[in-house]
């Protein structure tokens, strides 16, 4: 591949890990600080058995949501890398 | 056979080992010693990470805070996990393909400049000695309690194998004994939790067992009767907070950001082969962390509720201090728990109004646990093998990143480069044993501050770190004034801060209470305002002055591509 390609590619792959990122951390705000905190109060009004939504977000719910999120992250990734030739090895 | 005789054979298990693993891991080069050869398996490292993560503090106090707590524990669950969702999306793959020893190997060199690199050491070293400080204090309480042995002994025990392991084996050897140690934390946290769990509610798991009914048939929900009970105590209610919106968005931003800007973490994601393996590395370390984690406020309200119920009687008029359990006088010997007799009646009573007549130490709850649930004696030992394994899996972590400071990024990049790789290694180790030492001493003659100093470090972390590494990422334009005066800035300020409410080594200049604070914000949580301080100035003093050189310009191009990323090397820049 010449360089003026590779470089397109390189450009492509910041560009998209850049939208990737926006969406999925605006997911991990969404959950923490949105569920958790800032709606805690609203949520609670809704149960889910024995749990108040709001408070499940708090202590378990957005912590699923972390490692659900940090996955699908390194799996994208790894798919965008070697769609645009940009991966090592 | 007694707790004290399983106490012994367990954690001596553990402790030999550990020692093995020492002994097999031995290694001989600084690329061994800082970063275990570059060459650890993703998975093996998520584990190392999660125990080097996970401290005396997540393993011993967390679940008593969230159990005194209630919700406005959560900042704990949500900043100690958060931070790694930024650690992998943000830092640890580019890190890993800038491929140095260091955080302060980082800062050094994208800012060009040897005062980045020693504002980096000089808050590596502070950070990682006030953390420290506290798993020696834990390996103490622990031996104390369990072997009762003197606190002392304890320590210098503590001490004695983590030598063992950091000075030999440097990295390779914590890395190996570090899965070691969650194997037994893990276990040792989960095992006493599922009993809990299906003994109040029937539940297995006990992350649905706190949302379940009581196991009395009653029907009642678990979180429901503990709602009452603290109403009825004259407590918040457990799943309301008490703390104001603002305030708890600023704890759990300071820790998140704290967690991923904590060097002896961010390190761990040096160890890895790839770039791509630093990504999923961060998803193991965070699923290990999680299990803890989602266990943890479940534990702490079985714990809770099988407290008051214990002292308070399951009628709530109060038990007997004649009749009480052997865990209420064990703990007393300790000073942890102590009872006075308001009111005469020989029962002892525990509420958040003028009837308590109990004081409880929150460090106690996990530990205690298994004695308040009547578990049987071996589960009770393994609590203690675990509460080990999780505070010397920590220390270790840290004394290897002040050994690395000193030695590679102090001795090695300023103050003698012509030093070779075999006289770095030997300081190295020297720096480990001086690291050892002085943890082992604050460990023995713990300041009164350590508690208060734990805002500090993530504070710090947060305030300094953070930004720092994230601009050098993902902003091409800061330069080296941006960055030096942004991570001033916010340490000023946040320390500053701190210094103001909580004085740790002055006379706090202002009673440490919300009217005071400013915006609300507490001196926990003002590490987010220090950050955002720290972009602001680093953004805008940038744009003011000379752009990077154009070399450095050319590194962050290379450090956002997975391609070329060899294994972590201190060979020319």
């Amino acid at each position: 591949m010449d360089t003026h390609a590779k470089h397109r590619g390189a450009a492509e792959y910041w560009r998209r890990n850049l939208r990737l990122m926006a969406v999925l951390l605006a997911l991990w705000a969404a959950v923490s600080f949105g569920a958790g905190i800032f709606f805690v109060d609203a949520l609670n009004g809704i149960r889910l058995f024995g749990f108040k939504l709001g408070f499940w977000f708090a202590q378990q719910g957005s912590i699923y949501v972390f490692v659900a999120l940090i996955y699908y992250y390194a799996w994208h990734m790894n798919r965008l890398e070697r769609e645009l030739d940009v991966h090592e090895d | 056979m007694s707790v004290m005789t399983w106490t012994y054979i367990i954690v001596g298990l553990s402790f030999a080992l550990y020692i093995g693993i020492a002994l097999w891991a031995r290694v001989g080069s600084t690329k061994d010693f800082y970063v275990a050869g570059g060459g650890v398996h993703p998975i093996t490292n998520g584990m190392a990470t999660a125990a080097d993560w996970m401290s005396a503090a997540s393993f011993i106090s967390m679940a008593g805070i969230i159990a005194f707590a209630g919700y406005d524990g959560s900042v704990y669950l949500m900043g100690w996990t958060g931070g790694y969702v930024l650690l992998a999306l943000l830092l640890a793959p580019y890190l890993r393909k800038f491929g140095k020893f260091t955080v302060p190997d980082f800062v050094g060199d994208r800012y060009y400049s040897d005062t980045a690199r020693l504002v980096a050491v000089v808050c590596a070293i502070f950070i990682s000695f006030t953390y420290v400080a506290g798993q020696m204090r834990g390996v103490g309480i622990v031996f104390s309690r369990f072997l009762e042995v003197d606190i002392n002994t304890g320590v210098i025990i503590g001490m004695a194998i983590v030598f063992f392991y950091a000075v030999l084996g440097g990295m390779k050897g914590i890395t190996y004994t570090q899965v070691a140690q969650y194997c037994v934390l893990i276990f040792a946290y989960m095992v006493p939790a599922i009993f809990i769990s299906i003994m109040a509610t029937g539940h297995w798991l006990p992350q649905t067992g706190f949302g379940g009914t009581l196991a009395d048939g009653s029907g009642t929900f678990l979180l429901d009767k503990l709602d009452g009970l603290t109403t009825q105590l004259g407590f918040t209610p457990y799943t309301d907070g008490s703390k104001s919106t603002l305030d708890v968005f600023a704890i759990t931003c300071a820790l998140m950001v704290g967690t991923a800007g904590l060097p002896h973490v961010i390190v761990r994601f040096f160890t890895v082969p790839k770039v791509r393996d630093a990504r999923r590395s961060a998803g193991w370390a965070l699923l290990f962390i999680a299990i803890l984690y989602t266990t943890a406020p479940s534990v702490a309200t079985f714990a809770r509720v099988n407290m008051i119920e214990t002292i308070n009687g399951t009628d709530g008029a109060g038990a007997l201090y004649s009749e009480a359990p052997e865990w209420v006088t064990n703990w007393e010997k300790t000073g942890l728990i102590k009872w006075e007799d308001k009111n005469g009646d020989g029962r002892m009573f525990y509420s958040g109004d003028a009837r308590n007549e109990m004081t409880i130490d929150k460090d106690i709850m996990v530990l205690a646990n298994p004695e308040i649930a009547r578990l049987p004696a071996w589960v009770i030992a393994l609590v203690a093998a675990g509460g080990l394994a999780a505070a010397l899996s920590t220390a270790a972590g840290l004394l290897l990143v002040i050994s690395a400071a000193i030695s590679h990024d102090l001795l090695k990049k300023v103050v003698m480069p012509g030093i070779t790789e075999k006289q770095e290694l030997l300081y190295a180790r020297i720096a480990a044993v001086f690291a050892i030492g002085v943890a082992g001493w604050l460990g023995i003659n713990p300041p009164g501050f350590v508690a208060e100093v734990v805002a500090f470090a993530f504070g710090l972390a947060a305030a300094s770190f953070f930004p720092a590494i994230l601009l050098g990422i993902f902003d091409k334009r800061t330069n080296m004034p941006g960055a030096v005066s942004g991570m001033l800035v916010g340490l000023v300020f946040t320390i500053g801060y701190i210094l103001y409410f909580k004085g740790v080594f002055i006379t706090p200049m202002a009673e440490n209470k919300p009217e005071n604070w400013l915006f609300g914000i507490s001196p926990e949580g003002i590490g987010t305002v220090g950050m955002a301080l720290n972009f602001l100035v680093a953004f805008v003093v940038s744009r003011l002055t000379a752009p990077p050189p154009a070399q450095v310009m050319a590194m962050v191009e290379d450090i956002r591509i997975p391609r070329g990323a060899g294994a972590a090397s201190h060979i020319a820049h």
